[in-house]
């Protein structure tokens, strides 16, 4: 019995593992994420097992046979020792998870160095990013959210009408857009460079499934002329 | 003609709602004209008025206050002598009736419309989600759709459907002849179909059906189209009647037990219910809170949730979900109680640690108000809250995880009987355990913050209410279909049921997991191409899932009309329900029973749970005794 279920288990932790779960990483937080994740899955796979193979096994050992359909089973009450078992055991794997994810929350919300900041604004049904002034030139605006590869980041983020909520999955990180107050959170993109969707992920209304953008993770150098060239713009107008 | 429309029934209903009507105009034309406003006549103005005030004059016309305005007035009351008890056709579930069998009836019926009148508006959304892009209906048709399916659901399916099941069974279960408050009972059950209605007619309304969710979020909500009011309204009428039907079974169950039955020696659907009642009285008033909050906001402008007037959104998220995940456990806890009867009946064994059992009935009642906020991870709520949330959040799952284990152990060398209900008890046990899996990860605030309004939750609620709440509605409605209706169900078709509704379950919800992993958003009518091969692979199954609900349907028409003729006890089961005929007498016992024992003594022998002497003639063994002293074989 334990030795099918020891077996069981390894293979349900190698099959849940061997999923391709996630979206491609695009900031340090992803991989803090997953991982967590990963040790979740490891540590749920075993108790999935143990149910399901001990009402599978019962199924199988104990169904009513022809002739025992007035047979009753044996008046077993409980089992104090046994309760005490199920009650620490779990009771202490949850709190060990838990402390897990606080130290991983810890270091998905450190604040860096060098950070850049943009602000984020929602409104129905479209997203509007922008980037603070620097040395007394105007702030740069865009519809599309631009990122160097490798930076901190934080995103201040605000709405203009309801809820909305800003999601890039590859950077795992999302927060409400709430009417009247400032949300963050801080990301620091990975080296590659890529686009990714920028998605709603809170219902906002009629044109919620729409309302997709792109955030473009450039290297440092293009970033800086892309951003040269926007200042540059914003000055001019 | 004057007669029946004096009367009380459903001619002077219609009159009654015709009057409620007449009255919101009486009440709108005035004020408007006293204010000033343009127009006079004003749709929204007045339809908000008469969604409160029709109703009132339905359930007038319908006879539901009748008892108390005779008495109230000081008139002669008509004296209860039963002869509203029992139902003798069709016609006389359509009226105020005071049984509580008949009101269980009502109840089941009724919820199991609404079942698969959302079961429906789920199928048309898969239709949509079959191929990315916009099929068959608006953007704006999809947010009503699955708005509707979560709120009929919720509101009108498993929370009803449990108080039904139990309006029918825990009277008798604890040997009583009716529920404490019979007349409130009834008022209860007629709340829940104005409820119902209004929800489903708001798709009749200009601007559509509400589309906000059940969550109904402000200020999205406060912004809506008139069809908001619907839900915001439609959820009182149902709150009202949870709220009345918890505190009927908490007297019920604290005054009416029949002699010898201690606490110790209820079956632990009665404890169950105890527990969800404790729920739904203290976290209910909540729910109406939020609701009225986004009333008053959309039709008197109130600032509420207007920031530049003070008003506070997150505000609206706090309060919601303070009875919205306390509401997740009056959804679980009835189908606990229910899985715990069959389990033990089924695998002839005495349930496993019952004590333990009832005491983490009421460990989750404390801990599930403690965690509401773990909804609220992303929101943007102050963030030290989050880390306490997570732990009591995780904490929760240790309760949880004892029934488990115990209803496993209850298995352990018992003599399985695979029927039907047995069949759906242990698909319960297998896929709530993923259910809970999932809650955990859930709870883990890193996890949440990817996950959260993704289709991994939509998985995770399914599997808890779907795999957990409608699973052990299936064995419950199998399980007691005997007693309802005095008939048999078949047993094949319930069989070809399960296995239909338990793969095409699976295969619909599981898949949702990974999508939603994988960045697929909930709530959106159309998503990116890389989902589109899973949404097809889910649409087909839910199809499935759709088409194994009329099997169940025919299967139970078919039995009630012309099933074979059940016997009292078909299960040989101890509790007390089973003890009395098969639909049972028309005031439950002839003789009232008298508890001398546990209600799960399988295998102990001779043990009985309850016997039908007179009180003096038996002397009740000692409370708590025998349920659980521990015998060593």
């Amino acid at each position: 019995m334990l030795i099918i279920g020891a077996i069981a288990s390894a293979l349900g932790i190698a099959g849940a593992l061997a999923i391709d779960w996630f979206p491609k990483v695009g900031s340090t937080q992803a991989d803090d994420i997953d991982t967590l994740f990963d040790v979740l899955l490891i540590a749920s796979v075993p108790i999935f097992v143990l149910v399901q193979s001990i009402v599978l096994y019962c199924v199988w050992k104990f169904r009513m046979r022809p002739g025992d359909e007035l047979k009753d089973g044996p008046p077993i009450h409980g089992n104090t020792a046994l309760e005490v078992i199920w009650t620490t055991i779990p009771a202490l794997l949850l709190v060990g998870l838990c402390a897990y994810a606080y130290v991983v929350l810890g270091d998905m919300e450190e604040k860096e160095p060098n950070t850049m900041v943009v602000n984020v604004t929602g409104e129905q049904f479209t997203w509007t990013f922008q980037y603070p002034a620097e040395n007394g030139g105007k702030p740069v605006r865009t519809n599309q959210l631009y990122l160097p590869a490798g930076r901190p980041v934080k995103f201040n983020v605000r709405s203009k009408d309801v809820i909305h909520d800003f999601w890039v999955p590859e950077f795992r990180m999302k927060i409400d857009a709430v009417p009247g107050i400032t949300t963050e959170y801080r990301i620091t993109t990975t080296r590659d460079a890529r686009s990714y969707p920028v998605v709603c992920a809170e219902l906002c209304g009629l044109g919620h499934a729409t309302m997709r953008q792109t955030a473009h993770v450039l290297p440092e150098a293009e970033f800086e002329t892309w951003m040269q060239r926007k200042r540059a713009e914003a000055q001019n107008t | 003609m004057t007669a029946r429309l004096r009367a009380p029934g459903m001619p002077r209903a219609g009159l009654g709602l015709a009057l409620g009507i007449a009255l919101s105009y009486a009440i709108v034309l005035p004020v408007r004209a006293l204010y000033g406003f343009e127009p006079l006549v004003d749709g929204d103005a007045v339809t908000i008025v008469a969604l409160l005030a029709a109703p009132f004059g339905f359930l007038f016309g319908l006879g539901a206050f009748d008892y108390w305005f005779y008495w109230a007035s000081g008139r002669p009351t008509r004296p209860e002598d039963h002869s509203g008890h029992g139902a003798t056709s069709w016609r006389d579930y359509f009226r105020v009736n005071t049984d509580h069998k008949v009101i269980g009836i009502q109840y089941t019926v009724t919820s199991f419309f609404f079942l698969l009148v959302g079961g429906a508006l789920a199928m048309l959304m898969r239709a949509e989600l079959a191929q990315p892009g916009m099929q068959f209906v608006s953007t704006d048709a999809f947010n009503g759709l699955f708005s509707v399916h979560a709120s009929i659901l919720i509101f009108l399916f498993i929370i009803p459907v449990f108080a039904g099941l139990a309006n029918f069974v825990l009277p008798l279960m604890i040997g009583a002849p009716d529920m404490a408050f019979p007349r409130l009972n009834a008022l209860s059950y007629w709340l829940l179909p104005i409820a119902g209605t209004m929800m489903l007619l708001s798709f009749l309304v200009p601007g559509g059906s509400f589309a906000t969710g059940w969550t109904a979020y402000a200020p999205l909500s406060t912004d809506a189209p008139l069809g908001q009011l619907f839900f915001t309204i439609g959820v009182q009428f149902a709150g009202a009647s949870s709220v009345a039907t918890a505190l009927n079974f908490l007297v019920t169950i604290i005054t009416m037990r029949a002699p010898g039955m201690s606490f110790w020696r209820m079956p632990l659907l009665v404890w169950a219910n105890f527990s969800t009642s404790l729920l739904v009285v203290i976290a209910t008033p909540f729910i109406a809170a939020s609701q009225f909050f986004v009333l008053l906001d959309r039709a008197l402008g109130f600032n509420f949730f207007v920031p530049d007037r003070g008003g506070d959104v997150l505000m609206y998220q706090h309060v919601f979900w303070f009875y919205s995940h306390p509401a997740v456990y009056i959804m679980m806890l009835p189908g606990f109680g229910i899985i715990s009867e069959i389990i033990s009946v089924k695998a002839r064994k005495p349930i496993f640690g019952y004590r333990m059992m009832a005491f983490s009935l009421l460990a989750i009642v404390v801990l599930g108000f403690t965690v509401w906020a773990h909804h609220m991870f992303v929101s943007g709520m102050q963030e030290w809250i989050r880390v306490p949330m997570m732990i009591t959040t995780a904490i929760i799952a240790v309760p949880t995880g004892i029934k488990i284990f115990s209803w496993l152990a209850t298995l352990w060398r018992g003599v399985l009987h695979l029927d039907t209900p047995m069949l759906f008890a242990l698909g319960f046990l297998t896929m709530f355990v993923l259910g809970g899996i999932s809650g955990v990860m859930l709870a883990m605030i890193p996890v949440v913050i990817h996950v959260s309004d993704t289709y991994f939750i939509v998985a995770h609620i399914h599997y808890v209410l779907f795999g957990g709440s409608l699973f052990t509605i299936f064995a419950g409605v199998y399980y007691w279909f005997p007693k309802m209706t005095g008939r048999m169900y078949d047993e094949r078709l319930g069989k070809i049921h399960f296995w239909i509704t338990f793969i095409g379950f699976n295969l619909t919800f599981g898949p949702m997991h990974l999508i939603g992993m994988k960045g697929m958003p909930r709530r959106v009518a159309d998503y990116a191409e890389q989902f589109a091969g899973w949404n097809l692979f889910i649409s087909l199954a839910s199809f499935a899932v759709g088409l194994s609900t009329l099997i169940f349907v025919y299967n139970m028409v078919a039995s009630w009309r012309g099933g074979p003729r059940a016997e009292a006890n078909p299960w040989r089961a101890l509790t007390l329900e089973w003890q009395v005929s098969s639909p049972p007498p028309i005031f439950n016992f002839d003789q009232i029973p008298t508890v001398v024992g546990g209600p799960y003594e399988y295998g102990v022998p001779g043990a009985v749970h309850g016997v039908f002497k007179k009180p003096g003639e038996v002397a009740p063994a000692p409370a708590g005794r025998v349920a659980t002293a521990p015998k060593k074989e």
